[in-house]
């Protein structure tokens, strides 16, 4: 039987957090923008979906992927491998020698279409191959990793090793996958041209839509108990196990999530950009994609968004005025972000526009699983805002402790050795 | 495949490929030495590696070119004062790194890694603007050039003697001050216990800040010598950070000895396999196998015991 | 069909050619802009004539825009590009730019990534309208780029060798396509060196790929024999094995396609393994290393090698000389020139010529007037547009020497049509 907990879905902030995003993506953004900018902020909208994951399952599964490139190319091949059939019928490819199949194929040698990408001829397999496919992959890593109890540092650079191998994979076989080169010259959907500037617009808007269905998902994870147990989890481990709980079944849950979310903004890239190429299965893209993450705070879901769009946006204005100065600006971005404020943006807001904002923005209501939510153990945070956050919750009456309630929500009393006191 | 050749040209070839997976076995301890000494003793995760190796590299070619204006008399020996000072550079811009930044982030590896791969990047960008951003070439004292002919067919490469050499003496370098020196004892008393190595008197601040000191001059070592087998330019780093990583995490983080083995595996593995698939294949395959071993066995394959 | 052999080329010196060299000293600037202006004061059309599309061109200036990586991975190879398509606009400029109008550059930074190279070229069509744009140089960047200029109708010049295969009515190709650089290399080696066996080896993607098909083509067409083909991932810096495996098959001609930091690996693990290139046993070829690629390499190391392209630095010719001399004054003595630096310095003149004799910035119109323009004052020699966007050129093959510089061994003697689709190496 699931308890019936007293968390109410969203607290007052939250609400009005999604209607100002909302507010922003569907009226401010298509309203002041032209469609080529808004084209870019859509893209930009297909990196937060991997920041999204990536909230749910560095932030509160503690489980760091640097490889969620993978699953965002797996995600945007598999929209690519379906539209450049459609775009590869035989009469638009009549001078090709073997008329009918994707150009690549063609300068490769390739006669014949593989078997495996003839069922991507059907959008229906395409979507749910878009959806399935990645997750399933996601799956096996995860069973393989976590049953093991592989996890942090190592679970972080075995991921970066799979993007690695997925690069020269892809790369090498350039007959099926269209090598370096990636899947280019994608034109139509279903007969409808997705290059057009009316179609620019309306993808945006399914993008920006998609985007919001995760982000309610994640809210909807993040207030049931199995999100409480994934923080818990994330900073104590061994007591969710000890508890009686299969610590490596969750861990696989949000990492397969987060793997589906990638590949559903790399689906919405490949749409909206129109190709797909194997720069960003590999580990650099696999990393920036972290600090979208981290730069928005790992534990707000609002802010992976947020943080997402005010990188993107930052590298496009830098690169276009001071090229050779933006790498020094990314860079100094991780430290800053790492070193400064590790929760991001968000615990900026918090600390010093939150208080600010009238009474009737923060309510008296905010329920108890918002705030563990929003506190995030010591290991995780540094020095003076650690404490502070800290006191803010103890500081707060507990009213119904449950299961996960009655774990600290902070490991302090761990000691540096290795060695538990308690 | 074998059936055109004499038994002869089949010995020499086996004999050669031998000496290759030497080479790279060589090079790869020689890339992951430094980086096991951080991740492994510090557990910290030091994705600005290769950068630290391209400084090494980039000290060379510009000791190279003061040899060859003012000294051109000594020119045949620069190459051991280039290492010299690739060590130092890169070991004062490790205990720079270490206290501006690493210091703070103590217990938290992911955010370590997030911090180097920044530094990283703005490492890139400082070489770009001050070497450019083409690939400068760093010459070669003629001696450490071209091959010694030990039979017709049996022709060993100089530099790569010299890689095993150098390789050989800083594991064991390593080693004693690892495990003879008492700095080997108290780094690894922090390792093993920080709280009580800090109530008996060791000052883990500077055990930490050395012990990354010397990481990233090991690293600098390393670059100086792929001058002699690799390119030397702002984003050459990033080539070796995947294969560094591997060996270390396949080897058992904490232990050198599993360092050297998983580079020994690493090495005859890929050398076997290129020389029957093709070079693609033959990374992938290498790959996969590392990677699945580590999901069998996490711990890598020497780990040593403490207590977690 | 007419065919120009080299002399002619060089001998034809236009009006133009002749101003261009003398205002690469600075004395002669300003005589430059007098004669330039003087003599192209007839060419200053008002801009809605020449302009009808929207174009960024004023009644004094044109935009155009530069797009190559300058950050990222290809920085190292893309900064020649970017360093002589800016001298050519100077050049342009200083005798009066184009139609009376002078160019304006708007450059973009690529960063080694393909979809930011797609991005940037829809913001120079869409935002900043440039009238042409010069740029790109990996086949990713170019294929990434394609559909934006396709359907913004917009009009690249692409600088670099490539794999062909590729015929675009929105870019103009200034580098040759696989074909042109290919055979006759192979035809020499073959001729002259009396080479039976190859061993092809590459980088993994595609123009070595498909560049390594069309030898191999040609190779059995010729009734010789390839005794191996290997390809390793880019960036890649561990050789000694396939050169294990070249000392075992013994070939007479290595016919290596490496790129980037891999061929400075490659090159100098060659040479450790004691294979002396200058011995020619085997003989090395290359299709893939300009001077550019040697200053990473190290002269000595690959001394002996020989590269069949299109341009070398040292080439003879009152042209090149010029062009060598601008060059070195605007970026520094030490500077090398690499083939794909030499094309991209064609970029601007040809688009310059296609506007001028279309009389117009109209893309449309500079398609149409593009197929023919001559270009007698490349430091190539002599070059002409074919139908199909690519240029007529021709085909050298040059020997590597320690100074890091090419002496040239070969030059065919024709110009050879371009062919991106070559029937029977498919």
């Amino acid at each position: 039987m699931r308890q019936r907990s007293n968390i109410r879905f969203m607290s007052r902030q939250e609400v009005l957090g999604y209607v100002l995003l909302a507010v922003i993506l569907l009226a401010i953004i298509p309203l002041s923008l032209d469609v080529f900018r808004l084209n870019l902020i859509g893209k930009y909208l297909t990196y937060a979906f991997v920041a999204l994951g990536l909230v749910l399952c560095w932030g509160y599964g503690g489980i760091l992927s640097l490889g969620q490139g993978v699953f965002f190319g797996l995600g945007g091949y598999c929209m690519a491998m379906f539209l450049k059939l459609e775009a590869s019928d035989p009469e638009s490819t009549k001078i090709q020698s073997t008329p009918g199949i994707p150009d690549f194929m063609d300068w490769n040698q390739i006669t014949e279409l593989p078997w495996w990408w003839e069922p991507f001829r059907q959008l229906p397999f395409a979507l749910s191959a878009i959806v399935l496919l990645p997750t399933l992959f996601a799956f096996i890593i995860g069973v393989a990793m976590f049953k093991l109890r592989v996890g942090g540092v190592y679970f972080a650079i075995i991921t970066q090793a799979i993007a690695a191998i997925m690069t020269i994979l892809i790369i090498g076989q350039q007959g099926y996958t269209g090598g370096v080169n990636g899947i280019t010259d994608l034109r139509t959907l279903l007969g409808w041209d997705i290059r057009s500037d009316s179609a620019k617009v309306i993808l945006y808007y399914v993008c920006s839509a998609a985007l919001f269905i995760c982000l309610l998902l994640s809210q909807f994870i993040r207030y049931k108990k199995l999100g409480r147990i994934l923080v818990a989890m994330r900073d104590r481990e061994d007591r969710v196990r000890f508890s009686g709980y299969d610590v490596a079944n969750f861990k696989i849950f949000v990492f397969c999530l987060s793997a589906m979310f990638s590949a559903i903004g790399g689906a919405m890239f490949t749409l909206q950009v129109g190709f797909m190429s194997p720069s960003f299965v590999g580990i650099v893209p696999s990393i920036e994609m972290v600090i979208y993450c981290a730069v928005g705070g790992r534990l707000s879901l609002l802010g992976a968004v947020y943080g997402t769009l005010l990188v993107n946006w930052a590298k496009t204005i830098f690169s276009e005025t001071f090229p050779e100065l933006w790498l020094f600006a990314m860079g100094a971005l991780f430290i800053a972000v790492v070193m400064a404020f590790p929760n991001g943006l968000a615990s900026l807001f918090k600390r010093y526009i939150e208080p600010k904002l009238p009474a009737w923005y923060s309510g008296k209501t905010a329920g108890l699983g918002a705030s563990i939510m929003r506190t995030d153990s010591s290991k995780e945070t540094v020095g003076k805002e650690a404490l502070e956050e800290k006191n803010r919750v103890v500081s707060k009456p507990i009213s119904k402790p449950e299961t996960v309630g009655t774990m600290a929500p902070s490991s302090d009393e761990k000691l540096e050795g290795g060695v538990y006191v308690d | 495949m074998f059936e055109e050749y004499s038994m002869a040209e089949l010995t020499d070839i086996l004999f050669m490929q031998g000496f290759a997976g030497l080479i790279l076995f060589s090079v790869l301890v020689l890339m992951a030495l430094g980086l096991a000494i951080i991740f492994g003793q510090m557990g910290v995760i030091n994705m600005a590696h290769g950068e630290f190796m391209i400084l090494g590299a980039y000290t060379t070619y510009l000791t190279s070119h003061i040899f060859e204006t003012y000294l051109p008399a000594l020119f045949d020996g620069y190459f051991f004062v280039a290492m010299a000072l690739a060590f130092l550079v890169c070991f004062a811009l490790g205990v720079l790194v270490e206290w501006g930044m690493i210091r703070f982030l103590f217990k938290r590896p992911l955010d370590t890694l997030l911090a180097t791969w920044g530094l990283s990047l703005i490492l890139q960008q400082l070489y770009r603007t001050v070497f450019g951003a083409r690939e400068v070439g760093v010459t070669l004292p003629e001696w450490m050039m071209g091959s010694y002919a030990m039979t017709e067919t049996i022709e060993v490469p100089i530099n790569g003697i010299f890689v095993m050499v150098l390789t050989l003496f800083i594991a064991s370098g390593v080693y004693f001050l690892m495990f003879r020196s008492l700095w080997g004892k108290q780094v690894r008393a922090v390792v093993q216990n920080r709280p009580m190595a800090g109530a008996v008197g060791i000052d883990t601040g500077k055990v930490d800040r050395y012990t990354f000191g010397i990481g990233c001059g090991i690293a600098g070592i390393a670059g100086s010598a792929f001058t002699m087998i690799g390119s030397t330019g702002p984003t050459s780093g990033q080539l070796y950070i995947v294969d560094t990583f591997l060996v270390v995490v396949f080897g058992g983080a904490q232990s050198l000895i599993g360092t050297i083995a998983s580079a020994f595996t690493i090495s005859q593995s890929q050398s076997t396999l290129e020389f029957f698939l093709s070079g693609s294949m033959a990374k992938v395959i290498t790959l996969l196998i590392v990677v699945g071993i580590l999901m069998l066995r996490p711990q890598g394959l020497f780990a040593l015991k403490i207590r977690q | 069909m007419c065919i120009f052999n080299y002399e002619s080329g060089s001998r034809d010196n236009s009006p133009v050619f002749k101003r261009r060299s003398f205002i690469k000293t600075l004395i002669a600037f300003p005589l430059g802009l007098i004669l330039a202006s003087s003599t192209l004061s007839w060419a200053n059309p008002p801009t809605s004539e020449v302009n009808t599309t929207g174009l960024a061109v004023t009644d004094d200036t044109v935009t155009v825009g530069i797009l190559h990586s300058v950050t990222g991975t290809m920085a190292i190879s893309e900064t020649g590009s970017v360093q002589a398509e800016k001298l050519a606009i100077d050049q342009i400029n200083a005798m009066g730019g184009v139609l009376g109008r002078k160019i304006e550059y708007i450059q973009e930074d690529g960063a080694s990534d393909w979809p930011t190279f797609a991005e940037k070229s829809k913001k120079l069509l869409v935002n900043d309208k440039v009238a042409a744009v010069f740029g790109c140089w990996t086949s990713a960047s170019r294929k990434a780029v394609l559909p934006v200029f396709e359907q913004y109708n917009g009009m690249l010049y692409y600088p670099t060798f490539y794999e062909g295969l590729e015929q675009s009515p929105n870019v103009i190709y200034t580098g040759q396509e696989a074909t042109q650089q290919i055979i006759a290399g192979i035809d020499w080696v073959v001729k002259e060196k009396g080479a039976k066996t190859f061993y092809l080896l590459g980088s993994d993607y595609i123009w070595p790929r498909t560049s390594n098909k069309i030898a191999r083509k040609h190779i059995e067409k010729l009734g010789l024999k390839v005794v191996g083909e290997e390809y390793y991932p880019l960036g890649h810096t561990q050789f000694n094995s396939v050169i294990n495996k070249i000392k075992l098959k013994k070939p007479d001609v290595i016919y290596a396609i490496v790129v980037g930091g891999s061929n400075v690996a490659f090159y100098k693990q060659l040479k450790a393994a004691g294979i002396d290139l200058t011995k020619e046993k085997p003989l090395l070829l290359t299709i893939s290393v300009t001077e550019d690629e040697i200053l990473g390499i190290g002269g000595e190391n690959i001394e002996g090698a020989y590269a069949a392209m299109k341009y070398f630095q040292s080439l003879d010719n009152p042209n090149n000389q010029a062009f060598v001399q601008a060059f070195k004054d605007k970026w520094g003595q030490d500077i090398v020139i690499g083939d794909v630096t030499q094309a991209a310095y064609l970029g601007p003149w040809l688009w310059k010529a296609a506007v001028e004799k279309a009389g117009s910035f109209d893309i449309d119109k500079i398609r149409a007037a593009s197929p023919g323009i001559e270009l007698t004052t490349a430091p190539e020699g002599y070059v002409r547009i074919h139908e199909n966007h690519h240029l007529w050129s021709k085909t050298r093959v040059g020997l590597a020497q320690k100074d890091g510089q090419y002496k040239v061994v070969y030059e065919s003697e024709e110009l050879i049509e371009p062919n991106p689709f070559p029937v029977g190496y498919q």
